[in-house]
């Protein structure tokens, strides 16, 4: 029973270690000086030796944040963030193009070691060159962006990917090579004044993946960031930007991880997607920042914004995520449905285990004709978590035949959590069809006995039914993933069962 | 010199100034307390915005921008009184009690209107209503004059009791903001058949304050049918005692603007609520059913269904929110919404709600929304069904499910015609 196996080791790894990735890496930074101002964005612009309306497009933004207020609708609480406290900018040194990896800083490799990345890619990671031309042997190879703190620090598979067309390269690179399109998509989805979070990291982003397919391209390769918070007090404001183009399909993966540490640190990310017509992006994360100690001291605020445009025709976006760190997780990955006949779709798994808050969900606005979407999102609380589905169906009144399923499923593990669905549904189409369910229940006791009966123990059994639990989403996710998440899945639910 | 009228809340607030010394009970300190502080409420907030997510999709803004006057005079001559579905009933015009028109008498309790019986509802009035939080029960607290006070004694099963409010055209806006107070003693029993008509521009902000006790039940039945220029914003706050049972249907149409807000709290072990309730809307008209349920004790269960049919520009909202305590292990919750859209130019918006902050519960919510489903058309037509007729067979099938569950038949005809009545004067004006 391989399941089984998995589960054994799981649990004896989480217990070994709990929070794994929770190591600093000692590497030295560069930092921009602590606190916000305007300042602050033209260092960040400079630093990245912007064009003047960049720069000018961040200044817009950050005018527009100081007028904002944060939001405080979600059902999370924590004590008022100080954006003066912070550094907005930190970069590992790093010597030009290593040659090999003995050039490339000791303590970034260590890094890549300890998240399990493998020693190839690593090579890859790195930059040593010559390194990514061949796939290991056996795996489908998967093409790695990295950001390190607020930089990205490498990129794989660029040259094979280069021969289909594929742009992939972080986004400050982006901004020097291909600034029309830059120009032309940075916003258009996620727009500066569209709220307080998407506002501050207009305003200091400091990097984050781009991507381009170009027209009928079926990108080659699962493309894949890795994003990582290693400095103390530091933000991360990642901007991430993916464009298909006519008929080209892309599936892209991203991870996160952050040291542990006793005080919150802030992860604003803006995401933005765009499906032209017959196109399609399958964007799945799998998030796993520090939640915080067992008493909710610490961890990462992720406040992040996330949108995909389907603008044109039979388009689809499918945003499938994983969400088991953050102290705080407040996100909502969101379709525009243009394009007639175009599809969004979103699966989640969000588990909240100690004092860990998630207000989660997603919005699909459906504007084109015969738009379609699904929503399908677990929610698990265990210890004192509190997880919350938030979402919202709207149907315009030119979306005649739209079509919308949700189903938000819940799972309580204790007494002392709470979880919460709060989904809007506003139509204005009469041809439109549109289904809501959702249901809260507990693991059942004879499903547990069932397990137990045959040998399990009481955590493995939790851990099998947790994982039945979410199959509708996990199997969503590409195979390396779905692995992952699976352990991810066991590792939060870690002291939770009594 | 011209005296400019007051508008929406600053109008309602000047004739509390002006009128607080001659209002019902107006010596009574405990309730000049309490109107005092609705007063400051009401001032603070106002009529709520569409800011306050409570009311996103319902705008009060016609009735915040209008100049409501109140009927002061006692209406005289002949009052028409829908069709009596009860020997009983207590008989309200323009929200004031009228014994002359009431029959109230061998009963087994005591129904009569508050305003005489004010000394007695100390205990009872404002016990559940949330001025602080819901602006309309602070302008009802604030400017009620009458109401019904129903009190069952324990182990009396009351019967049929039905409840008749009429508004009477003055040919000018006017307002009246009734509290209704009902309290089931221990294992006693009452069906409430409730129906409010009448015509002209009216502000109709009725307050009900019901308690329930041990092992009691109380089924209430609600016909809000006033004509097409009335505003029906009515609030009831309810609580439900160990093994006690609320069952609440309504049936909403008619008014240009209606409110349903039910607050209901199952605070005793093996309590029950059922709110189940159709809502209809044509052309101009806008209405809004909003619950709230909370569980605050264990093994207590709940099951609301709600029915939406939209006509013409029109807009329904459905809003429901099942808020399970910690202690209320064991809960069985269910809800269900569903919305038919007859018109392209409809629009329903829906926001049910989970709450839970218990582990061993069963809650489940589901909503719907569509259009007539063309199989089931195409079914009935091939069987030599004629459209209308075919479409009218779908219509009711799907309004009366909302209805079905009700036992008393006499509550269940007069839901049913109300249902009945409305979608015949819909397929007649299309």
């Amino acid at each position: 029973m391989p399941a089984v196996t998995e589960t054994i080791e799981t649990v004896q790894a989480a217990t070994e270690s709990g929070y794994k990735w929770g190591f600093e890496t000692d590497i030295e930074m560069e930092f921009a000086p602590k606190g916000l101002n305007e300042d602050i964005v033209r260092f960040i612009s400079a630093k990245k030796n912007e064009p003047a309306w960049l720069l000018e497009w961040r200044l817009r933004a950050f005018a527009l944040w100081k007028t904002m207020a944060e939001p405080r609708w979600a059902a999370v609480k924590y004590p008022p963030i100080d954006y003066q406290d912070s550094y907005y900018y930190a970069a590992p040194k790093e010597k030009v193009g290593p040659k090999s990896l003995d050039e490339v800083d000791p303590e970034l490799l260590k890094t890549y070691a300890k998240l399990g990345i493998p020693l190839r890619e690593q090579e890859i990671l790195a930059g040593v060159e010559g390194a990514g031309s061949t796939p290991a042997a056996g795996r489908m190879p998967i093409a790695v962006d990295a950001v390190f703190d607020s930089v990205s620090v490498a990129t794989s598979y660029k040259e094979r990917l280069a021969k289909d067309g594929v742009i992939f390269c972080s986004i400050s690179e982006a901004v020097q090579e291909h600034p029309e399109l830059i120009k032309k998509y940075l916003g258009s989805v996620v727009p500066q004044g569209d709220n307080f979070f998407a506002a501050l990291n207009s305003a200091v982003f400091t990097d984050g993946s781009f991507v381009y397919i170009p027209k009928g391209v079926r990108c080659p390769m699962e493309l894949s960031t890795y994003f990582r918070i290693n400095a103390k007090s530091t933000g991360q404001f990642e901007r991430t930007l993916i464009i298909a183009d006519e008929g080209s399909q892309v599936s892209y993966l991203e991870g996160c991880t952050a040291p542990m540490r006793d005080e919150n640190q802030l992860h604003a990310a803006v995401v933005e997607l765009v499906a032209m017509d017959d196109a399609s992006i399958k964007y799945s994360t799998v998030q796993n920042w520090y939640p915080g100690d067992a008493e909710g001291k610490g961890g990462i605020y992720n406040f992040v914004t996330k949108r995909g445009a389907c603008r044109g025709a039979r388009s689809k976006i499918s945003w499938t995520q994983v969400e088991t760190g953050s102290a705080i997780t407040w996100k909502y990955p969101s379709c525009i449905l243009q394009g007639e006949e175009s599809v969004g779709e979103f699966y989640s798994v969000a588990i909240t285990n100690n004092y860990q808050q998630a207000d989660t969900g997603t919005k699909m606005f459906h504007i084109g004709p015969r738009t379609k979407s699904t929503i399908v999102s677990k929610g698990i609380s265990a210890g004192h978590g509190q997880n919350t589905y938030r979402g919202l169906v709207r149907i315009g009144a030119k979306a005649a035949g739209a079509r919308n399923f949700t189903q938000c499923d819940s799972l309580l593990i204790g007494d002392l959590c709470g979880a919460h669905t709060v989904p809007y549904i506003e139509n204005r189409c009469a041809t439109a069809k549109v289904e809501h369910e959702a249901t809260t229940s507990r693991i059942a006791e004879d499903q547990l006995f069932y397990c137990r009966q045959r040998g399990l123990t009481q955590e493995e059994a939790v851990g099998l039914i947790v994982n039945g639990f979410c199959r509708e989403v996990l199997k969503e996710l590409p195979m390396e993933f779905a692995v992952e998440a699976q352990k991810l899945l066991q590792i939060s639910l870690e002291g939770s069962v009594g | 010199m011209t005296v400019v009228a007051q508008t929406g809340a600053a109008g309602f607030l000047a004739r509390y100034e002006g009128l607080k010394d001659h209002l019902p009970g107006a010596r009574k300190p405990w309730l000049n307390a309490l109107r005092a502080d609705a007063a400051a409420h009401f001032a603070a907030r106002g009529f709520p915005t569409r800011r306050v997510e409570q009311w996103k999709y319902t705008d009060l803004a016609p009735v915040a921008q209008a100049s409501f006057a109140e009927p002061l005079t006692m209406v005289d001559g002949a009052i028409a009184l829908p069709a009596a579905n009860a020997p009983n009933r207590a008989v309200f015009v323009d929200g004031r009690f009228r014994a002359d028109l009431s029959t109230l008498d061998g009963l087994a309790f005591r129904a009569t209107g508050l305003a005489q019986h004010l000394g007695d509802a100390e205990s009872h009035l404002g016990s559940l209503a949330k001025p602080e939080a819901e602006p309309l029960a602070a302008l009802n607290t604030m400017l009620f004059e009458d109401g019904l006070l129903v009190d069952l004694p324990d182990g009396v099963d009351g019967g049929l009791l039905e409840l008749v409010s009429v508004a009477v055209d003055p040919g000018r806006p006017f307002a009246f903001h009734p509290r209704h107070l009902v309290r089931l003693g221990e294992g006693a029993r009452l069906t409430l058949i409730e129906t409010a008509t009448g015509g002209g521009a009216c502000l109709h902000n009725p307050v009900f304050e019901i308690d329930v006790a041990e092992r009691a039940s109380l089924t209430h039945g609600r016909m809000l049918q006033e004509g097409s220029g009335a505003f029906h914003l009515s609030t009831i706050y309810a609580r439900i005692a160990a093994e006690g049972t609320y069952d609440n249907f309504t049936v909403a149409a008619g008014p240009r603007l209606t409110r349903n807000e039910i607050h209901a709290a199952l605070v005793g072990p093996r309590a029950a609520c059922h709110m189940n309730g159709a809502q209809m809307a044509g052309e101009g008209q806008h209405v809004d059913t909003t619950t709230s349920l909370d569980h605050a004790a264990p093994d207590c269960a709940s099951r609301q269904t709600y029915k939406t049919v939209l006509a013409g520009r029109s807009r329904g909202v459905f809003q429901g929110r099942i808020h399970v305590h910690r202690v209320a292990q064991k809960t069985d919750g269910y809800q269900m919404n569903q919305a038919l859209l007859l018109s392209e130019e409809a629009e329903i918006d829906s926001k049910p709600q989970l709450e839970i902050y218990a582990d061993d519960v069963k809650c489940s919510h589901g909503a719907t929304v569509g259009a007539l489903d063309p199989d089931s058309l195409f079914y009935l037509r091939a069987r030599g069904i004629p459209e209308a007729q075919a479409r009218t067979m779908l219509v009711e099938a799907f309004l009366h499910e909302a209805v079905d569950t009700v036992t008393d038949e006499t509550l269940r005809g007069a839901l049913t015609r109300a249902l009945d009545a409305w979608w015949s004067r819909q397929a007649a004006a299309a």
